[in-house]
C-alpha cells in the first residue's frame, strides 16, 4: 500500500476501495495502527474497537468484492463518544457512564453502518459536550497535533484532534456552541455543524436540546458533504427532525461563485480577535474576490449578547437533561447509600466532573422560582432578536462569514480557573447554535504556527450552499491538506 | 452579584448534588460571575418580543401517532441497571 494512504481525502479512499488499490481491512489496520501509535501523545480516543472494526471490514471486503454496498463501503470512521453505539461503551467523556454499554445505535451511528462504514473507535471529549478545549473530560486532555502542549479545543477535541492526525479520514462530532467548529478551527481541519433539525439527535446523549446538533469533522469539505448525503434526513425517532428531503450535497459542489454575496459579520472583528488572525481571514477573504464574490459589511447588533444568552439557555436545559442520571436505571451509583436522597445525591456528586456540576447549578438556578423570568425567559427574548437579526442579514446576503474563533489554540491549563475566560473562545459560533443556522469551519492558514478557521454561516437549510462555498476555497488554497510533521 | 454558602448549597440540593466542603466557595465564586456576566442580557430591551419557543422559524413539537410502537426490552435495558431484582430497579427503602 502506498505509504501516504492515509493523508488521502475520505472520497479518496472511497474510490481507492473501489478500484480495488487497498483492501478495507488493510485501511482499518492502518488507521488503527495510527491511532495507538498516537493515544500517548494525544489521547484522542476514549474506547478504540479494533476487533469489530476489522470485522467489519472484512464485512465490506466482502461487500466490494461482490460490487454491493453503500456510498462508504470499507471507510474506516471514528464516532464522537456522545453517539450511542450497541455493544460499545458510550461514556460521553464522563465518570457517569464510563459503564455505560449502549443497548442501541444512534441514528446517525445506524445510518454510517448501513452506508458501509467501519468503526474504529470512540472519539474523546469534553465531559457531557461541556468545554471548549477537551479538558473536562473524565479520560484526560486531548492534545493538539500541531503542539501537544497546546488544547484541541472542545467539545469535539478527539474529533478535531484525530481528524488532524489523519487517524481517521472522518469523525462524527456535536455542536451544542461551537463544539464542531471551534476544535476543528484549532486543528486545522472542516467542521461542519448543519441546521438544527437536519441530523437526528437521536441516540446522542443530550446536553441543551434546543441547540445540540451531530455534524462531522472531515478534512475537506468535499468529505463532509459526502458523509452528510448519508447522515441527513427524516428521523421519527427524534421530536425535532425535520421532513424534508435530503439535497445531492456533493452534486452541487463546484457551481461557480460569481455574483455571491458575503456580509462580513461586523460584530466578529472586535478588540478580542487577534490582528494575526483577522489577517488570515482577511486574506481568505481576498481569495472569495478574486473567484467573483462581492463583500459587505453587515452588522447584526444584538449578537454581543449571544455568549450570555446561552449560558442561561444551554445550562437550564443542561440540568433538565441531567436529571435522568440517578444513580438508579444506568450510569454510575455511590457504594452505600444510606437513603434514597443520598444515592442520588452521591452518585450524581461523585460521578459528574466540576465544569458538568457548575452547569448544572447554574441551570438549577436560572430556573428556580423567582428567577425564571429574570433569566431562562430573558434569555429566549434575547435568542429570538438574535435570530432577527441573522434573518434580516440573509435578506441582503448569501452567507455570512467571520472568523470562528479569536485566537489560535491556547495552553492547556491557561482558561480552566476562569470559566467566563473559556466560554468566551465561543463568542464567534454561539450565535449560528441559538438562531439554528448551519455553519462551518474551514483552515484558513496558521497564526504562530497554528491553524486557524473561517467561518461560514449559511440560512437555515442551506448546507448544500455553505459546502459548496467552502469547497471552492478548499480548490483555490491548500490549508486543507496540511498535516502536522509527526503524522504526515 | 454574590452568592452565599447558603445559596450555594440550596442550589446543590435542589440539583440533587452532595459537593464536596472544598468545592463550595469555588461555586460561591464562579457561578456569582457568571450571574453578572448573563446580567449583560438586562441591556437588551425585549419588551414587545416574544420569547423563542423553537429554533427553526413557523415550526413547533411535532407529535406522533399515539401508538404502540415500542416492544419489551426491559432485560437488555436492565443490563445497564446497578442493581435489579425480579425485573424491578432496587433502591434503598424509602417506605418505612
Amino acid at each position: 500500500m502506498d505509504v501516504t494512504v492515509h493523508r488521502r481525502t475520505l472520497a479518496q479512499l472511497v474510490a481507492g476501495l473501489r478500484a480495488k488499490e487497498f483492501s478495507s481491512v488493510e485501511l482499518t489496520r492502518l488507521f488503527l495502527e495510527r491511532i495507538e501509535a498516537s493515544q500517548p501523545k494525544l489521547n484522542a480516543f476514549i474506547t478504540i474497537t479494533r476487533e469489530q472494526a476489522l470485522s467489519a471490514a472484512e464485512a465490506a471486503d466482502r461487500d466490494l468484492a461482490a460490487a454491493r454496498g453503500g456510498a462508504l463501503t470499507g471507510v474506516p470512521i471514528a464516532h464522537k463518544d456522545l453517539f450511542c453505539t450497541q455493544g460499545v461503551r458510550t461514556s460521553c467523556g464522563s465518570r457517569m457512564l464510563d459503564n455505560f454499554v449502549s443497548p442501541y445505535d444512534a441514528t446517525v451511528v445506524a445510518k454510517l453502518k448501513a452506508a458501509g462504514a467501519v468503526m474504529l473507535g470512540k472519539a474523546n471529549m469534553d465531559e457531557f459536550a461541556m468545554g471548549s478545549s477537551n479538558e473536562t473530560s473524565y479520560y484526560g486532555p486531548v492534545r493538539n497535533p500541531w503542539n501537544t502542549d497546546l488544547v484541541p479545543g472542545g467539545s469535539s477535541g478527539g474529533s478535531a484532534a484525530a481528524v488532524a492526525a489523519r487517524l481517521t479520514p472522518l469523525a462524527t462530532a456535536t455542536d451544542t456552541g461551537g463544539s464542531i467548529r471551534q476544535p476543528a478551527a484549532l486543528c486545522g481541519v472542516t467542521g461542519l455543524k448543519p441546521t438544527y433539525g437536519r441530523v437526528s439527535r437521536y441516540g446522542m446523549v443530550a446536553f441543551a436540546s434546543s441547540l445540540d446538533q451531530g455534524g462531522t469533522v472531515t478534512a475537506t469539505a468535499e468529505d463532509a458533504a459526502l458523509v452528510m448525503r448519508e447522515m441527513a434526513g427524516f428521523d421519527p425517532n427524534d421530536s425535532t427532525s425535520v421532513d424534508r428531503p435530503v439535497p445531492d450535497y456533493v452534486a452541487s459542489l463546484g457551481t461557480p461563485l460569481a455574483g455571491l454575496k458575503i456580509g462580513l459579520l461586523k460584530e466578529f472583528f472586535d478588540k478580542g480577535l487577534d490582528p494575526e488572525n483577522e489577517r488570515r481571514i482577511r486574506e481568505a477573504l481576498a481569495v472569495y474576490e478574486k473567484l467573483g464574490a462581492q463583500l459587505r459589511e453587515v452588522s447584526l447588533p444584538n449578537l454581543p449578547l449571544s455568549v450570555p444568552a446561552y449560558y442561561v439557555v444551554a445550562p437550564a436545559e443542561c440540568s433538565s437533561n441531567l436529571a435522568r442520571f440517578d444513580g438508579v436505571r444506568f450510569g454510575h451509583r455511590c457504594e452505600n447509600p444510606r437513603d434514597l436522597m443520598d444515592l442520588y445525591k452521591r452518585s450524581r456528586g461523585e460521578g459528574f466532573g466540576a465544569e458538568v456540576k457548575r452547569r448544572i447549578m447554574t441551570g438549577t438556578y436560572v430556573l428556580s422560582a423567582g428567577y425564571y423570568d429574570a433569566y431562562y425567559l430573558k434569555a429566549q427574548k434575547v435568542r429570538q432578536l438574535i435570530t432577527a437579526d441573522f434573518t434580516r442579514a440573509f435578506n441582503e446576503v448569501d452567507v455570512l462569514m467571520g472568523p470562528t474563533t479569536p485566537t489560535a489554540a491556547f495552553e492547556i491549563g491557561a482558561k480552566t480557573s476562569d470559566p467566563i475566560t473559556m466560554y468566551l473562545n465561543d463568542i464567534y459560533t454561539i450565535g449560528a447554535n441559538l438562531a439554528g443556522l448551519p455553519a462551518m469551519s474551514v483552515p484558513c492558514g496558521f497564526v504562530r504556527g497554528m491553524p486557524v478557521g473561517l467561518q461560514i454561516v449559511g440560512p437555515h437549510f442551506s448546507e448544500a450552499k455553505v459546502l459548496n462555498v467552502a469547497h471552492l476555497y478548499q480548490r483555490e488554497t491548500d490549508w486543507h491538506t496540511r498535516v502536522p510533521e509527526r503524522y504526515a | 452579584m454574590a452568592l452565599t454558602r447558603e445559596q450555594i448549597e440550596n442550589i446543590a440540593h435542589l440539583a440533587r448534588l452532595q459537593l464536596q466542603a472544598a468545592e463550595v466557595p469555588v461555586y460561591q465564586t464562579t457561578l456569582s460571575a457568571i450571574l453578572d456576566f448573563v446580567g449583560e442580557l438586562d441591556r437588551a430591551d425585549t419588551a414587545s418580543v416574544t420569547p423563542m419557543a423553537h429554533p427553526l422559524p413557523g415550526l413547533s413539537q411535532r407529535l406522533r401517532p399515539d401508538a404502540i410502537t415500542e416492544t419489551d426490552h426491559h432485560e437488555l435495558y436492565q443490563e445497564n441497571a446497578p442493581q435489579v431484582a425480579a425485573s424491578l430497579y432496587v433502591v434503598p427503602k424509602v417506605i418505612e
